[in-house]
């Protein structure tokens, strides 16, 4: 009974739960520290499960339409609607599953980690409830099938990660990256807004399978189109548009960071469900890919120069962020450029696609635990400046094993999971056009030149007096970086068996639009 | 024709000046309003969209159902109004922060992060 009731409500209870623990946290906060903790493991735990049930059930039955207010989307209105309903329904497809799947476990993993790096800290009640709300509203942005939802959850995540950006207030500066953020993603969400705004004048509609099936591609839905690549690459942090990025990912508290990376790339999940489930083949896909794919270029070349000068671990690993995000960019933009095309998308545009995709899993868990070791590294020596650390792999074992761990997934060393989806993208892209895929792996050989220097002047060399007194950190925060390691490792070691389970559904979910709009409206 | 479409040449007008003010002007407060004028255009195209000629306000009156406009867009501009007021509310509040550490909510003095 109650079995049922949780397995048939899982979309709802996804959401549901983040929210509610989110605004508990205060409340069993006042009990004591211990009674929070608790509560916030327990909390990220059972989004973990639910999001683990709802991607086995997805999986094995296909796509799961969750309508709230009525039992079924069929079921008709009650009789002065006027027949007309405007019902927010949740479509979790496999694209959707994916991603709720690598935020909820980078979410787990950041709040085993924030027990013990925020112990000695203030303001904790507050800082978990924003961590719990930020997973709620990136759950909420990819299990949504409704644009108008869409945008609330993206607000929800916005604010969120904007306060959480400013949280450890720092002279002034962390509130400056915080402002900047904040505004840029107010603009960006109302920019989404007015899009929705075309798209609901044109078609009376809110329902992305409803405007999808209605999709005329005239002048006013290309507006809103640029509206909302502009917008969402913008929150994803790809170049021109990555400038708040550096700022936000390296002010941030550190576990903070690690889950920011998973909120821009709901925002970059956001831009190819537009592109592909709104659009499709109505857009012109060569040039859509094109921008797509320009973008992806400008972003890995760009953050990874931009990376190699600096002094500071986060705003290093920050730049790459947005060197890694054009990989995906990258991948998924091969996949748009040739989508019409029968024979050049089975010969290598899906498994472009696939590339692309599986970087975003594998970037979410590598830049995660490369982020906790920064914080880590700050946690025990309260500097981030790369010229006055040094030495601290002779205190700091488990931390040097975990950095170079995702050191090495990050450049595309075999046999990590970043080679695996580099690999790939390398490969399709190669046959679309080979410059591109030499550009690809300059830039990686670059990263790995960038993180060979950071390993170098963090962990290497003589142990500094200063240092003297430093261990290694407390155990829940090595647990959650060696979730992240372990993952990384599995990831690489057993790629293909990742990439047929969770990584080629979503990518077919993705590009076939038919079966989105009939699984949606197909009762109705 | 004019007169049917000026509330969407309003709502782009406001639009266009709140954009404006965020790239021109140079106080952090400034901005913050100029993000509030495009927040209330895009409010004001919003209820543009809902209104079609003819029908009768969506609430309980004695008006035929028929004629009624449907109220969605009246619901999510009502949605984004409150949205509006938390971020509106948050921002300034970053940038009293901002000028108590910094003596100044000048955009070219706060510009301690760079590179």
């Amino acid at each position: 009974m109650i079995q049922a009731l949780i397995m048939d409500n899982l979309p709802a209870l996804l959401i549901a739960v983040p929210l509610l623990g989110a605004f508990m946290t205060p409340l069993t906060g006042r009990a004591n520290d211990t009674v929070r903790n608790i509560w916030v493991i327990l909390i990220s735990f059972a989004t973990l499960t639910a999001a683990l049930l709802l991607t086995y059930e997805v999986l094995s039955s296909g796509t799961i339409v969750y309508t709230f207010g009525t039992a079924s989307p069929s079921l008709p209105g009650p009789p002065d609607s006027g027949g007309i309903l405007f019902r927010i329904i949740f479509a979790v497809d496999a694209m959707s599953v994916f991603m709720a799947v690598s935020a909820s476990i980078v979410g787990f993993a950041v709040a085993l980690y924030s027990i013990a790096s925020n112990s000695k800290l203030s303001g904790k009640d507050g800082y978990y409830a924003l961590i719990l709300l930020m997973q709620a509203g990136i759950l909420g942005m990819v299990c949504t099938g409704d644009m108008f939802n869409f945008f609330v959850f993206l607000e929800i995540n916005s604010l969120a990660g904007a306060v959480l950006v400013a949280y450890r207030v720092d002279k002034g500066v962390a509130v400056e990256a915080g402002l900047k953020y904040a505004v840029l993603s107010t603009l960006g969400g109302l920019m989404v807004l007015f899009a929705v705004g075309l798209f609901y004048g044109q078609y009376d509609a809110l329902n992305m399978a409803v405007i999808a099936d209605n999709m005329q591609y005239g002048m006013l839905d290309k507006i809103a189109l640029v509206l909302m690549i502009a917008a969402l690459a913008m929150k994803s942090g790809a170049v021109p548009m990555h400038f708040w990025t550096p700022d936000g990912y390296s002010m941030a508290p550190s576990s903070a960071t690690a889950f920011l990376v998973v909120a821009s790339q709901a925002s970059l999940y956001g831009l190819f469900r537009i592109l592909f489930t709104l659009f499709n083949v109505t857009l012109n896909w060569a040039l859509a890919g094109w921008i797509i794919i320009i973008l992806g270029v400008l972003s890995m070349f760009v953050g990874v120069t931009m990376a190699i000068p600096q002094k500071d671990v986060k705003r290093l690993m920050a730049y790459h962020a947005v060197s890694q995000t054009g990989y995906m960019l990258l991948g998924v933009g091969v996949g748009l450029a040739v989508l019409g095309d029968e024979t050049m998308m089975n010969s290598f545009g899906m498994t472009a696609m696939e590339g692309g995709l599986f970087h975003i899993i594998n970037h979410a868990m590598y830049k995660g635990l490369l982020f906790l070791t920064a914080g880590a590294v700050f946690y025990q020596a309260g500097t981030r400046n790369l010229n006055r650390l040094g030495g601290l792999g002779h205190h700091m074992k488990w931390t040097m094993l975990f950095f170079v761990i995702g050191a090495l997934a990050i450049a595309g060393i075999p046999p990590f999971n970043g080679f695996a989806s580099k690999l790939m993208i390398y490969e399709s892209v190669f046959m679309f056009s080979p410059v591109l895929s030499v550009i690809a792996m300059v830039v990686s050989v670059l990263t790995l030149a960038s993180f060979v220097k950071v390993f170098h002047s963090v962990f290497m060399g003589p142990k500094l007096p200063e240092y003297e007194n430093i261990r290694e950190v407390p155990r829940p925060m090595l647990i959650g970086m060696g979730i992240l390691a372990f993952l990384v490792i599995i990831f690489g070691i057993f790629p293909q068996a990742v990439v047929d389970t969770l990584i080629s559904p979503a990518a077919e979910a993705l590009v076939d639009q038919g079966g989105y709009i009939s699984s949606v409206l197909g009762g109705a | 024709m004019i007169l049917q479409n000026l509330p969407y040449f309003a709502s782009g007008i406001i639009i266009i000046t709140g954009i404006l003010m965020m790239i021109t002007k140079k106080e952090l407060i400034k901005i913050v309003m100029g993000l509030s004028l495009v927040e209330a255009g895009v409010n004001l195209f919003l209820v543009a969209t809902g209104y079609i000629t003819g029908s009768a306000a969506p609430i309980f009156t004695n008006a035929d159902s028929d004629i009624m406009s449907y109220p969605v867009v009246q619901a999510m501009t009502l949605t984004n109004i409150v949205i509006g007021i938390a971020t509106t509310a948050l921002l300034l509040s970053f940038i009293i922060v901002i000028y108590k550490k910094y003596g100044t909510a000048d955009v070219d003095k706060v510009r301690r992060l760079r590179g």
